[in-house]
């Protein structure tokens, strides 16, 4: 008897809606999911048009102000001013250029190279699949951060050398996330169909493998941001990350942690920041996982 | 026996992965932009003096040879000398991790003890306000940076409610009232082994804001991980026929169905030992905690390459002996996972 | 006749789906004698597995029972609490299920998942529930019995593991057994063994049993009496060997003219063209209408109800009325 299935076969896709329309339509249909996903745009145009929208755009940046410093919240300065004088708000408003746009970007790096080598690896097998999954065991058996960390510290740091950090060692999760996908798609009857009568490789991964990679990556990237945010503010809290003066929300927290027992809104709002962000990704994260769950292929 | 060759290969397949993590390490300290001879001496090194140390540390001799070398110091036990301290890592290592393991075990401790039922109770009532409570908190914990949730609860239980210290291991006065008889270098062990019970009282409430604050991601992360498999295997047919059977509800969801949903469950505590790794450097940054990870922090921040290696082959070599046992376990719970 | 052990009478069962409310079963009724092995007959989806289901008390959430009533030794079972329920299941009525190999739980030996539920009913101690395990294990036929109880489900064959379901579902001497599609996993040697086992069975014990399958050729060789289900309903039923005499639906004489009989080997075998209608609530008229070849224009209009059309023998058609007028 039709019980009705509550997971929706990630192979649907293929001759129906598109991936991102399908996921569209699901956060649209969770509120939550869609308050979120509101709250990330919003976030994301503040990054964009940070210097446009901060009120004091240059202590944004970094300027100093010796007669303002540590004044608590009020009309002029809605989140306080820190030590120097500067206002929070404008501080925490350029930070998100760092702390959100930057892991956007992490990700998106580390799809465009850990993707195409577990497509490569999952389609071909044989050796090319063994020293690509080799390597990729090899990056994952350190705890991520860790490796993070250390990579930052010896490339020097700073924001560049930490995404740069991030990136090598995240991308080994879209390899493996990938490479499942792909041999559980190469299994199936319309690749092995299109196989069989002699269709070109190059045809078979653009027009049969690749428009159902994107629904799981997609997925995934979703959960992974949170993850990521998450670490890079870990990164510049320690100090490898983005350095004074510029501003990054982890490192404000950073700065304010030696005040809070006084001056709270120092950490508070960047912290508040960081936590509104990561949580707006794992709340659609975990509404699309409930639908396509990515982890199936591992 | 396919037990035991299950364990053998993945033994041996441990063992390489070893050996390529040590690989990664030592690239790690030989991209270092600045030369570790000159880093190594200090700021004012003469020429001369570089030229000696290079000698000294085999940077003049071939990156296999450097490598063999390294590797056959690490095997016996030497990772090096800290360039800050300019005493051996394996000290700086052996004598932190104690305080460090101490903060960690607390905290997965709690982890397990409460996540596990947070994720049984939220999938037994699914889609109920239990299920909604539970399912918001851990998205709440798993979202919430330990850097900045640290700092929330030192302004509410210390500065607001004045319940709990603010930081450290033990409060400096202990020392000279009731000092700390060191065994184990486990506070909370040595206290309770020489009966030391104002000191115990002391290092118990001086654990309880950093453990909670290491352990709110992984609570979150194993209570969701739980209920998700708790809700696939309540569906499995092998559950349906325990209800035909007659079994009760009570049995059916602890006894046979967390068993099922206990090797997802291991999966996820394994990748949280790691994380939490990382996670307690910066609690212990928060609390003062005088464990690894302020030596780790100022190692990184100082390029202290010996450190820093030894730090990155000491945590890797942790994940993968944490992976290790999970696997094991997972093997031993479900019998048909050495088949294949 | 003698009172019946089991009467299910005008189930009505709907599933609440994403796409509104779905009509599962509609107005079953039959019963089931005591010690007799009743079929239940049908395609994938005419609702077998949920009737089965329903009887036990394990319908998922999104199924309500809209009306009907489900007499087990004269007593209600809609009316029992989940307590109650949960003392029939096992004890009074046990089920086993189409696939062995997902029925048994992977992580546990068989001797602890059969020691459970003898001793979850009989509150007898381990060593107890020991001796009537092996009593179990031999009257279903598995020779080596400390090694079965040592053993995990993986570790055996699926007709093994079949046996083992049966042993279990037995273990607490219920007056019936529902066993739904009980080899429609296993191969064809095995599943005659299993279909001989359950006969024995049902004369050793007198037990009564409730056999759900898609293959009226296992009907034909087990059972006494039968219903053929259609899109939830009730379409035929009676006495095994007049109904496949003289059978009276449209329906009936399709499935057994997809049976395969090694006299006509090398004819192709008849299928009968379309598919069963999920969502019987749907329908006007008769369900099977647009798939029979003796459709009326009153089979669009009207559904048919079960008609005696001999002794005990029942269908639901209007041919046989046209007919008779005409």
């Amino acid at each position: 008897m039709a019980i009705e299935s509550k997971t929706i076969s990630l192979e649907v896709p293929v001759h129906g809606e598109s991936p991102l329309k399908q996921m569209l339509g699901i956060i649209a249909r969770d509120p939550l999911s869609l308050l979120s996903t509101v709250i990330i745009i919003l976030f994301i145009l503040m990054a964009i048009f940070a210097y446009q929208i901060a009120p004091y755009p240059e202590e944004g940046a970094g300027k100093t102000h010796a007669t303002n410093t540590m004044l608590v919240p009020s009309q002029e300065h809605w989140l306080g001013t820190d030590r120097f004088g500067r206002d929070v708000l404008s501080r925490v408003i350029v930070g998100s250029r760092s702390a959100l746009i930057v892991p956007i970007g992490v990700v998106v790096f580390a799809i465009l190279i850990g993707a195409p080598l577990g497509a490569i690896a999952g389609y071909n097998g044989g050796w090319i699949d063994e020293v690509i999954m080799r390597v990729t065991d090899l990056f994952l058996a350190f705890p991520f951060l860790l490796l993070a960390m250390a990579i930052t510290a010896a490339l020097g740091r700073g924001l560049n050398h930490a995404a740069l950090a991030m990136i090598i060692s995240w991308w080994p999760w879209y390899t493996r996330l990938v490479r499942g996908v792909t041999i559980s798609l190469k299994q199936r009857a319309f690749v092995e169909a299109a196989r069989a009568v002699g269709v070109r490789d190059s045809v078979i991964i653009l027009r049969h493998i690749l428009p159902n990679i994107i629904s799981p990556i997609l997925v995934q990237a979703t959960v992974d941001l949170g993850t990521v945010i998450l670490a890079m503010g870990g990164l510049a809290f320690i100090g490898l990350g983005t350095q004074p003066p510029k501003p990054d929300w982890g490192l404000m927290i950073s700065d304010g942690r030696s005040y809070i027992l006084k001056q709270w809104w120092l950490s508070t709002f960047p912290g508040l920041a960081i936590f509104i962000v990561v949580l707006a990704f794992n709340l659609i994260g975990d509404t699309l996982r409930d639908i396509f769950d990515p982890r199936q292929y591992q | 026996m396919r037990k035991l060759e299950f364990l053998i290969r993945r033994l041996l397949t441990s063992f390489l992965v070893l050996i390529g993590v040590s690989i990664i390490t030592f690239a790690l300290a030989r991209i270092v932009p600045s030369n570790p001879a000159a880093l190594y001496i200090g700021p004012r090194a003469r020429p001369e003096d570089i030229e000696r140390v290079s000698r000294e540390l085999g940077l003049d001799k071939p990156i296999t040879v450097q490598y063999i070398r390294y590797m056959k110091d690490v095997l016996h036990g030497d990772l090096g000398n800290s360039i800050a301290t300019k005493r051996p890592v394996r000290q700086e290592i052996s004598g932190r991790f104690p305080a460090t393991l101490e903060l960690l075990f607390t905290a997965m401790l709690l982890a397990v003890v409460i996540g596990v039922p947070l994720g049984v109770i939220s999938a037994q009532w699914q889609g109920k306000w239990v299920d909604v409570i539970v399912r918001t908190s851990s998205i709440f914990g798993v979202s919430m940076p330990a850097f900045w949730l640290g700092l929330l609860v030192q302004i509410i239980f210390f500065r607001s409610l004045g319940w709990l210290p603010l930081s450290g291991r033990v409060d400096s006065d202990l020392r000279f009232t009731n000092p700390i008889e060191i065994i184990t270098n486990f506070y909370l062990l040595d206290t309770i082994l020489t009966h030391n019970w104002i000191a115990f009282k002391d290092v118990a409430l001086h654990l309880v804001l950093p453990a909670f604050t290491l352990a709110a991601y992984p609570i979150g992360l194993i209570a969701r991980m739980t209920r998700a498999a708790m809700i696939e295997v309540m569906g499995q047919d092998y559950i349906r026929s325990a209800r035909a059977y007659g079994l009760p509800n009570r049995l059916i969801i602890y006894a046979l169905a967390l068993k099922n949903a206990i090797g997802p469950t291991l999966t996820v505590i394994g990748l949280t030992v790691a994380y939490s790794l990382t996670g307690a450097f910066f609690v212990e940054v928060i609390y003062n905690w005088p464990g690894l990870g302020l030596f780790t922090v100022h190692s990184l921040l100082n390029i202290d390459y010996p450190a820093i290696m030894g730090i990155t082959l000491f945590g890797a070599t942790g994940y993968i002996f944490i992976n290790l046992i999970v696997d094991i376990l997972q093997a031993w719970i479900d019998p048909r996972i050495s088949l294949n | 006749m003698t009172m019946p052990l089991l009467q299910v009478q005008h189930l009505h069962m709907e599933f609440k789906t994403s796409r509104g409310t779905l009509r599962a079963l509609n107005d079953v009724t039959f019963d089931v004698q005591p010690g007799e092995i009743f079929g239940i007959v049908g395609e994938t989806g005419c609702g077998k597995t949920v009737t089965g289901l329903s009887i036990l008390g394990l319908l998922p959430q999104s199924a309500t029972i809209t009306q009907g009533r489900i007499l087990f030794d004269g007593n209600d079972l809609l009316k029992y609490s989940s307590k109650e329920m949960r003392k029939v299941r096992g004890a009074q009525i046990a089920m086993i299920f189409q696939d062995p190999t997902t029925s048994l739980n992977p992580v546990f030996t068989l001797g602890k998942q059969l020691s459970w539920v003898i001793r979850e009913h009989f509150g007898i101690s381990e060593k107890e529930a020991r001796l009537r395990i092996s009593q179990m294990f031999e009257s279903v036929g598995l020779p080596d019995v400390e090694r079965i109880m040592r053993s995990y489900p993986h570790q055996l064959s699926g007709g093994m593991q079949q046996r083992v379901m049966i042993a279990l579902a037995l273990a607490c001497q219920p007056k019936l057994l529902i066993a739904d599609e009980p080899t429609t996993s296993l191969d064809v040697t095995i599943q005659a063994q299993i279909l001989a086992l359950l006969k024995e069975l049902c004369n050793r014990f007198g037990i009564s049993i409730i056999l759900i399958t898609h293959n009226l050729g296992v009907i034909a060789k087990t059972c006494d009496r039968l219903a053929v289900l259609y899109a939830g309903r009730v379409v035929e039923s009676g006495p095994t060997r007049d109904v496949f005499k003289n059978p009276q639906h449209p329906y009936t004489n399709g499935l057994m003219r997809a049976i395969p009989k090694p006299s006509r080997h090398g004819e192709r075998m008849e299928v009968i063209p379309g598919t069963v209608p999920l969502n019987s609530g749907d329908v006007v008229g008769c369900a099977f209408a647009p798939r029979c070849k003796f459709t009326m224009e009153r089979c669009r209009q009207e559904t048919p109800t079960l008609e005696a059309v001999g002794y005990d023998h029942y269908a639901a058609c209007f041919l046989r009325e046209e007919n008779r007028v005409g």
